[in-house]
């Protein structure tokens, strides 16, 4: 059953093949096998899991089945699930059992998905390739020593290997493309505004996406129309009708306008990498698409933008981890400011506390002109690159990230040299943009992803140009060996 | 040398919504701790702020009210410090682009002159949750029930010259925010405070000196005595070749004095930015124009027009619109009694503000309706009771023992205005009194006071004073034709 | 820009996050990294540029004044490190 997609999971339940306890036992049992070499959960919920699969099976003998009643999911423990672990990766809320539930949690179990488990990520997401992780490093199904990617590994590494058909991610500068890319599997993040950010623990508010990973976009598309809509809650979603994502995958792509930024192929970029891009665009040259030569002129000042605007949200974000109300208290406080300085201190890590550093220093009196406010100034510039851009061409297409998985501990000492490695996804997030990435071929075994960048609300567009190539192809279906 | 005192006043005013600024959660006063602070309130993680409509509508109100633009475009943004009380360890707040942009208000000098303060800005902001420092085995309780009621900061340029001109300012204010039904002005439960920017210079000097901040003053008379102490500190240092170090004070009521607050670690440095979870509120020129339709008379003009249509002496006028409540329950009596305006002013300014001072109590606690009083007044007109009768009746009807009707009727108070039985009576008193009565037709015409005053003792007041006025002068002097009362 | 430690220290105490003594040269390290790498915006001419502090150019929603929360306390509670008669408990605090 691990080996079918989303949608042909759906098909099984709805015709009787097995059942979503089955299901659900299925991919516990595949779980519990095989996440000690992964560690791509931070908290299974076996229980409830199978509470639900049984209640999706009753409704299902009462013919109330949805499309997507009883499907197995896993989300990322940045969402709040009540009466559930949602550390967010920290020891900082390693004590804590949310009281309330994520819009998107709330909004998948309504529409049937069934819980497997809340899974691994970079602390607070604040990483590239889930080593900030308290709870340990994921490592990447298609070879263990290598990163999965971050900061959504956890729920990467697990649809990549199977242990989820599905998973839910967030993405700030990258964090569900980027792993999407080292693992092999579809990921999406859509427009700014698109997903609720209600419960899904804030890194930085302006960036901040939820989105999805699936064995294909077919799969993504049943996974954002589950998760999409308006949310009176959240002052940034935005009161727009949810599209069927479904109906118009299978769309030409005849006449398509396809962007390819000079920059995106620039230095930096790992050969391997290239040729396999390059012969993904080749393919969709053969499905009637045109290619274009674009170029976004302000790409290289992303990550400076991004590495200024993030902290200096996140320096915010973070204040409310105080020890007070919820969360890492340390032991015997001897005063007001010992207890601030020592459960933060503590509850934190080293990523996480550089980031808060970085953006308390960039919001300070005498800098906020030079950082934050260039930092915006520059924003801007980058946004009217793609402004500009999608007046010529329908979609971009690039590497999503420049070179495939790198070995656990190569870049962790390195902040900037990590933070490259986001370097062609950050530009959407200060845009708001919708991106994806879909595997394409490997270098040396290990998985390489196209990045697909769409104008706002082009969610629809973006899946049909995904799937009309998987149509073709099976990189998106491949397997890592050990895992099958 | 001469020195002279300048002061600014950064006023918060509790917005009288139903739900919080950016929450769902109750604001009323008062809850067991923490049963009011929702999700939201608490800053659990992944939770988001929605403005309340109703504090932009109220914001607006109050704009237009002290002659401001209102923004068509403001932004909230975020105060970064941190405090237990301050669940997110920022406040939103606007900094920036605020709401109301500036705006002035006259006040009146105690000589009579009258002085514009410029209002340099109000800005909406989130209030804070209360630390309880009673004693939790040496802990600090903390209560966010407050956090997120919604606050609008008035800042005043530093145009006061005096602890007085402040005080008349915040009072002001204080009117205002009542008369636009935006803040309920409750000075004991906190909904309206100030900070008092303090600093003095040398008379004609042009530059401000440097200024202390004196936090949280939560009474008029607070407000007063914590500016003058401060005052008097500022000079003795500066005379005594000390300076005066820019710091925020606390006014400690009991020892009637200010003492620095923060200690020098906890020098500050907020780190403004906009909000990334709100966007910018914009306002468009057709809702200003819907809260100008709907703001009530405002309290100038309503002193003015009691004045100019009911014939109000200044001073009166400025009484009765002190607040708006009262002003309305004027209105209300008024309504009953037309033409009676002066009357029922010397009632509503004396008899019953006089009581409701005494007792303690709010005109909306005033157990006499506005309603009763025109039915007491009422018999007061028609010449039922004296004035001085009335007094008792009313003294009755806050007491609860009925209408003023009710009360003459039981208590027999109605004014004797039957001339016979007067007659009867002064011709008793005459035929009992010869010596004086002698006296009196001989020229001593001050006994004509003691005649009315044993006809009053024998009616026990209920006489008609006028009417036995004039009988007197008839029997004893053969003059005074009947003139009516009075 | 380089972030000598006692900067290292006055950022650390805005931000209330404690660092480990021998940890301070390397988070003036890393910081002083981080801020050369962000440095190349300083080159970039932005006059007449409006800042973007967000991807959306709308104007924010309005709620209801409406109550819509009941009390939940004592789930809240739950959480909490310390909590006493309802009340947050935290060291004593001075003014």
């Amino acid at each position: 059953m691990h080996k079918m997609t989303l949608a042909q999971l759906a098909r099984g339940l709805h015709d009787g093949e097995f059942s979503s306890l089955e299901l659900t036992e299925h991919f516990l049992k595949r779980i519990e096998q095989y996440d000690e070499q992964l560690n791509s959960f931070i908290t299974v919920t076996g229980e409830t899991a199978r509470e639900a699969a049984k209640a999706a099976d009753a409704r299902r003998a009462q013919g109330q089945a949805g499309l997507l009643t009883g499907l197995p999911l896993a989300h990322k423990d940045i969402f709040n699930t009540r009466g559930v672990k949602t550390s967010c990766g920290s020891r900082m809320l390693d004590n804590y059992i949310a009281p309330y539930d994520a819009t998107v949690v709330e909004k998948m179990r309504e529409a049937g998905f069934v819980m497997l488990g809340k899974t691994n990520m970079d602390e607070f997401a604040m990483g590239s390739s889930n080593e900030t992780s308290f709870y340990g490093p994921v490592r990447n199904p298609w070879h263990l020593e290598y990163v999965p990617g971050g900061s959504s590994g956890g729920s990467a590494a697990a649809v990549a290997a199977r242990l989820a058909p599905a998973a839910t991610g967030t993405d700030t500068g990258g964090s569900i493309r980027q792993p999407a890319a080292l693992c092999g599997v579809t990921g999406l993040k859509p427009t700014y505004g698109r997903v609720s950010r209600w419960g899904m623990i804030a890194f930085a508010s302006s960036l901040d996406q939820g989105g999805v990973f699936g064995a294909s976009a077919e799969d993504c598309a049943l996974l954002l129309g589950s998760m999409a809509g308006f949310d009176e809650r959240d002052s940034t979603s935005i009161d727009r009708t949810v599209e069927d994502y479904q109906s118009s995958l299978e769309n030409t792509l005849e006449g398509l306008r396809i962007g390819l930024p000079k920059e995106y192929f620039a230095a930096g970029l790992d050969a391997g990498v290239a040729e396999r891009v390059h012969a993904a665009i080749r393919h969709y040259e053969t499905l009637g698409a045109e290619i274009r030569d674009i170029s976004l002129p302000n790409s290289q000042l992303a990550a400076p933008v991004y590495y200024v605007v993030a902290p200096a949200e996140c320096s915010s974000n973070l204040s409310r981890f105080d020890g007070v109300r919820f969360g890492h208290r340390c032991e015997d406080p001897k005063d007001l400011v010992d207890m601030y300085m020592r459960s933060r201190g503590e509850g934190f890590g080293d990523e996480v506390k550089r980031r808060i550093m970085v953006g308390t220093y960039a919001l300070s009196a005498g800098y906020y002109d030079a950082y934050y406010l260039k930092a915006q100034q520059v924003r801007r510039l980058i946004s009217n690159d793609f402004a500009a851009a999608f007046d010529e061409v329908d979609v971009i297409m690039g590497p999503t990230a420049p070179s495939p998985a790198f070995k656990i501990g190569e870049k962790s000492d390195d902040p900037i040299e990590m933070y490259l490695s986001d370097i062609y996804t950050i530009a959407v997030n200060l845009a708001g943009l919708p991106g994806m990435s879909i595997p394409v071929g490997e270098v040396d075994g290990l998985p390489v992803g196209l990045q697909l960048i769409g104008n706002y609300w082009s969610e629809a567009r973006l899946l049909n140009i995904a799937h009309r190539y998987q149509q073709d192809t099976d990189w998106h279906l491949r397997m890592p060996d050990v895992f099958v | 040398m001469e020195w002279e005192t300048v002061i600014g006043l950064e006023i918060h005013a509790q917005l009288a919504t139903k739900s919080k600024i950016f929450s769902g959660a109750s604001t009323a006063y008062g809850a067991e701790p923490n049963t009011q602070a929702c999700a939201v309130d608490l800053g659990l993680p992944g939770v988001l702020p929605v403005l309340n409509a109703e504090v932009v509508r109220m914001a607006t109100a109050f704009g237009l009210a002290v002659d401001a633009e209102v923004a068509p475009r403001s932004v909230f943004a975020r105060k970064n410090y941190f405090y237990p009380d301050l669940p997110k360890g920022y406040q939103i707040s606007q900094y920036e682009l605020p709401i109301v942009k500036t705006g002035k208000l006259i006040i009146a000098l105690e000589n009579g002159e009258e002085k514009e303060i410029g209002i340099t800005r109000a800005h909406l902001e989130e209030d804070a949750g209360k630390s309880l420092h009673e004693d939790f085995a040496g802990m600090t309780g903390i209560d966010l029930n407050r956090a997120g009621t919604p606050l609008l900061e008035i800042v005043s340029e530093p145009d006061m010259r005096s602890a007085k001109e402040a005080v008349a300012y915040m009072k002001k204010i204080h009117t205002l925010v009542q008369y636009l039904g935006i803040c309920d002005g409750n000075m004991q439960e906190g909904s309206f405070r100030c900070d008092a920017n303090v600093s003095v210079r040398p008379r004609g000097e042009l530059a401000l000196g440097t200024r202390t901040e004196i936090k949280n003053l939560n009474s008029f008379r607070f407000i007063e005595r914590a500016i003058a102490f401060e005052v008097e500190r500022q000079i003795d240092l500066l005379e005594t070749g000390g300076e005066v170090v820019q710091e925020t004070r606390l006014y400690d009521p009991d020892r009637d004095e200010t003492r620095s607050m923060r200690s020098k670690e906890e020098a500050n440095d907020y780190r403004y930015f906009p909000d990334p979870d709100l966007l910018p509120v914009e306002i468009s020129a057709d809702f200003i124009e819907k809260v100008r339709l709907e703001l009530p008379e405002l309290p100038d003009i309503k002193r003015q027009r009691f004045v100019t249509e009911l014939g109000l002496s200044a001073y009166d006028a400025g009484l009765l619109t002190a607040s708006r409540a009262l002003s309305e329950y004027f209105e209300a009596v008024l309504a009953e009694l037309e033409g009676e305006a002066k009357l029922v002013a010397n009632w509503v300014s004396g008899e019953l503000s006089g009581r409701l001072h005494k007792e303690g109590l709010e005109i909306a606690q005033c157990p006499v309706s506005a309603s009763d009083l025109a039915g007491l007044l009422a018999r007061v007109v028609d010449d039922t009771i004296s004035g001085k009768i009335a007094k008792e009746v009313f003294a009755a009807m806050w007491a609860g023992e009925g209408s003023a009707d009710e009360i003459i009727a039981a208590k027999g108070l109605k004014q004797i205005t039957d001339t016979g039985a007067l007659d009867a009576l002064i011709d008793e008193i005459i035929a009992a009194n010869p010596n004086q009565a002698e006296q009196l037709r001989a020229g001593k015409d001050k006994l004509l006071g003691y005649f009315v005053g044993q006809v009053m003792k024998a009616t026990q007041g209920k006489a008609n004073p006028g009417m036995v006025n004039q009988l007197l002068k008839q029997k004893l002097l053969g003059s005074g034709k009947h003139e009516g009362s009075s | 820009m380089s972030l000598d430690i006692e900067q290292v220290e006055k950022i650390a105490w805005l931000a209330r996050l404690q660092i480990e003594a021998e940890a301070k040269a390397d988070y003036a390290r890393n910081l002083s990294d981080i801020l050369d790498f962000v440095e190349q915006l300083s080159r970039i001419d932005t006059t007449g540029v409006t800042p973007m502090a967000h991807p959306q150019d709308l104007p924010q929603r309005l709620r209801a004044d409406e109550v819509t929360e009941s009390d939940q306390r004592e789930l809240f509670q739950q959480v909490a490190p310390a909590v006493e008669n309802g009340l947050y408990l935290v060291p004593k605090v001075i003014e």
